[in-house]
C-alpha cells in the first residue's frame, strides 16, 4: 500500500510540470464553462418565458465524459511507455515493489489527478446553484459526478493498461483512445440494430451504464460493478504486460 | 554474499548465459570482464531480480533471486547500464522518491547524504536533465547507495566519464567496496587491474577465466620479460646478460636496449643489475613487459571463440 502511495504521489506531482496536464484541465475547463453558460442562458430564458425549472446540470457531465475519453489517454500514455523507453522501468522493476503495486500507484497518480480537475469544477454548479431558484438537484449533481468519476477511472485504467504495452507514447494514446471510444460510442451501435444479442453490447457500452443510469439519478450496483469489471481489466492488462517484461 | 551455480539464461533460441558459476564473498570487489554481450548485463539482471534465469540458481545476500526476489532487491544496489534517471526531477527529490520506495525514515535527509557521499550536494535542487554525464552517473550511484545495500551491482560503472572522473568513481567504489561486496563489469582491463580483488572474465556467455589480476597474469605466463635500457655505449651488453645465469631468449631491441627473458619462480633481476654495473654500463631502465591483462583477455576469449571452452 506505502508503494503503491509513493508511485502514485510522484506521478501526481509529475502532472503539475507537464504542459500536457496543463492543456487537459485547461479544455477541460474551458469547454465545461462554455456549456455552464449555455445552462444559464436556458435557465434565464426559462424564467423570462414564466416557467422556471429546475436547471438541467446534466449537459456538463455529458460532455464531460466525452472530453475525458481524449483526455484520460493523454494523461496515462506517458505512465508506463516512457519508463519503458528511457529505461528507468529497470529502476523500478529492481525496487523492492510488486509489479501490481507499481501498476496501481501509476493508475491511482493519474486517478488522483482527474479527480484534482473534477474538484475544480465543481464551481460550476456552486454558481448555478446561487444564481437560479429553484436550487438545482444536487442528488443528480452528486450521482453523475460519480458516474464521471467511474468513467474517468475506467478510461484511466485502460489508458496504464496500453501504456504498459508499448514503449511508444503515441501508440499508447491511440490504442487507449480507440478503446475508450469503441467503449462509449461504437459498441452501442450494433444494439440498436440487432435483434438477438443487442442487449449484449448494450451492457458492453459505457454509454448504457452512464447516460442511463447515474446521469440520470439513479446508482445501480450493476453499474458499479461494469466500472469496477473495466478498472480491474485495466489494471490487470497493464500488470500482465509489465510481468511480461520480465520474460522478454 | 553472491553463490550463483549454474546460471543459465535463453533468449529466445538463443542461449546467452552457459551455465555461470561464481561466487563473491563480503568486502570484496570482484570485476566482470567481458566484451559486449558476453552476458555480463544479463547476469546482473537475474542478481538483481530484473528478470529470472532459463536455469540454474543464484544466491544474493542469504536470499535465493527466484524464490525471495524482493528480499534480493532490498539488499541489492543497482546502478544499470543505461543509468536510469528521471530528466524532470532534481537530483534530491529523484533520490528521495527512491529512498522512499524503499521505505527509508527521513527520505531526504538520506537523499541529502547520499548526495554528498558522491560530491554532488551543492547540486541536489539541479535538474537532473542539465547534469554532465559524470555528474548522472554519480546520481546513479547514489541510487544504489541509497539504502546502504549489502550487495552492489554496478554495471559498466565508468563508461562515458572524462579521466578525472574516472578517477572519481573508482576511489568511491573502492571506499564502499570495503565493507560491501561490490560486483561491477567492465570492459577497460586496467580498470578491473586497478580496482578488483578478483576479475571473472566472461566471453560468450561462460566464465573463461577466474582470479586476482596478478595470478592471472602468472598463471598464463611462464615467465617473465624484461627491458634493459643503458645510457651511451652498450656494445656487449647482450653477452653480459648472457652470462648470468637463469637468462634466456635475449634480444637486442635497439642500440641501447637489450630483452631478456626469466623463469616466473627465479628472478634474476638483482643479479642481471648487478652484473650489467660491474661491467661498466649506466643502468638507466629496467622493467617487466609481462603480458598485460589486454593480452591475456584477448588470448583466453580467442581460445574461446575457436572452439575450447574452459
Amino acid at each position: 500500500m506505502r508503494n503503491i502511495w509513493t508511485i502514485a504521489k510522484k506521478e501526481y506531482d509529475h502532472y503539475f510540470i507537464t504542459p500536457i496536464a496543463y492543456i487537459v484541465a485547461f479544455v477541460i475547463l474551458l469547454v465545461l464553462g462554455f456549456l455552464f453558460w449555455i445552462v444559464i442562458q436556458n435557465s434565464i430564458q426559462s424564467v423570462l418565458f414564466g416557467s422556471p425549472s429546475v436547471p438541467d446540470t446534466t449537459l456538463l457531465s455529458e460532455w464531460f465524459v466525452i472530453l475525458l475519453m481524449f483526455a484520460c489517454p493523454a494523461l496515462t500514455m506517458r505512465l508506463l511507455a516512457d519508463e519503458t523507453k528511457t529505461g528507468t522501468i529497470e529502476l523500478l522493476l529492481t525496487a523492492p515493489i510488486r509489479d501490481y503495486e507499481l501498476v496501481i500507484g501509476k493508475w491511482l497518480g493519474s486517478f488522483l489527478f482527474i479527480l484534482t480537475i473534477m474538484i475544480a469544477t465543481l464551481i460550476y454548479p456552486i454558481i448555478l446553484n446561487r444564481l437560479v431558484t429553484p436550487s438545482i438537484d444536487w442528488q443528480l449533481v452528486l450521482s453523475s459526478y460519480l458516474g464521471v468519476m467511474l468513467a474517468a477511472g475506467a478510461f484511466l485504467a485502460l489508458g496504464v493498461g496500453a501504456s504498459a504495452l508499448f514503449s511508444n507514447q503515441i501508440a499508447a494514446y491511440f490504442i487507449a483512445f480507440f478503446i475508450c471510444i469503441g467503449l462509449l460510442i461504437f459498441i452501442g451501435v450494433p444494439a440498436r440494430f440487432l435483434s438477438a444479442g443487442g442487449g449484449f453490447f448494450e451492457y458492453l457500452s459505457m454509454g448504457t451504464h452512464f447516460y442511463d443510469s447515474f446521469n440520470r439519478g439513479s446508482i445501480q450496483l450493476s453499474d458499479l460493478i461494469y466500472y469496477i469489471s473495466l478498472i480491474s481489466l485495466g489494471l490487470f492488462t497493464g500488470i500482465v504486460a509489465v510481468e511480461s517484461r520480465r520474460w522478454n | 554474499m553472491i553463490q550463483v551455480n549454474g546460471l543459465i539464461k535463453d533468449y529466445g533460441a538463443r542461449r546467452a548465459l552457459h551455465s555461470i558459476t561464481f561466487d563473491a564473498n563480503q568486502g570484496e570487489i570482484v570485476g566482470f570482464l567481458g566484451p559486449n554481450g558476453a552476458g555480463k548485463t544479463t547476469t546482473m539482471r537475474i542478481l538483481t531480480g530484473y528478470m529470472p534465469p532459463t536455469d540454474g540458481s543464484a544466491v544474493v545476500a542469504g536470499y535465493d533471486v527466484m524464490e525471495e526476489s524482493l528480499e534480493v532487491r532490498k539488499r541489492v544496489g543497482y546502478l544499470p547500464e543505461t543509468v536510469p534517471l528521471y530528466m524532470d526531477m532534481t537530483a534530491l527529490d529523484y533520490l528521495k522518491f527512491m529512498a522512499e520506495l524503499r521505505h527509508i525514515p527521513n527520505a531526504e535527509e538520506r537523499a541529502y547524504e547520499t548526495l554528498e557521499q558522491v560530491n554532488l550536494s551543492d547540486r541536489a535542487n539541479g535538474f537532473i536533465a542539465n547534469f554532465s554525464k559524470g555528474m548522472r552517473q554519480r546520481v546513479g550511484l547514489a541510487q544504489a547507495l541509497i539504502h546502504r545495500p549489502e550487495v552492489l551491482i554496478l554495471d559498466e560503472p565508468t563508461i562515458g566519464l572524462d579521466p578525472a572522473q574516472v578517477v572519481e568513481m573508482r576511489n568511491v567504489i573502492r571506499e564502499i567496496g570495503k565493507d560491501r561486496t561490490v560486483l561491477l563489469s567492465t570492459h577497460i582491463l586496467s580498470e578491473a587491474q586497478q580496482i578488483c580483488d578478483r576479475v571473472l572474465i566472461i566471453n560468450k556467455g561462460s566464465i573463461v577465466a577466474e582470479d586476482t589480476p596478478e595470478n592471472l597474469q602468472s598463471r598464463l605466463v611462464g615467465s617473465q620479460r624484461v627491458v634493459l635500457r643503458v645510457r651511451g655505449d652498450s656494445d656487449g651488453l647482450e653477452t653480459t646478460v648472457k652470462k648470468v645465469k637463469g637468462t634466456r631468449g635475449i634480444e637486442v631491441k635497439d642500440a641501447d636496449t637489450v630483452e631478456f627473458e626469466f623463469s616466473s619462480g627465479q628472478d634474476v633481476r638483482p643479479q642481471v643489475a648487478k652484473a650489467v654495473i660491474q661491467a661498466g654500463y649506466e643502468l638507466i631502465e629496467m622493467r617487466p613487459v609481462g603480458m598485460s591483462l589486454e593480452e591475456i583477455f584477448l588470448e583466453l576469449t580467442q581460445e574461446n571463440s575457436s572452439g575450447n571452452k574452459s
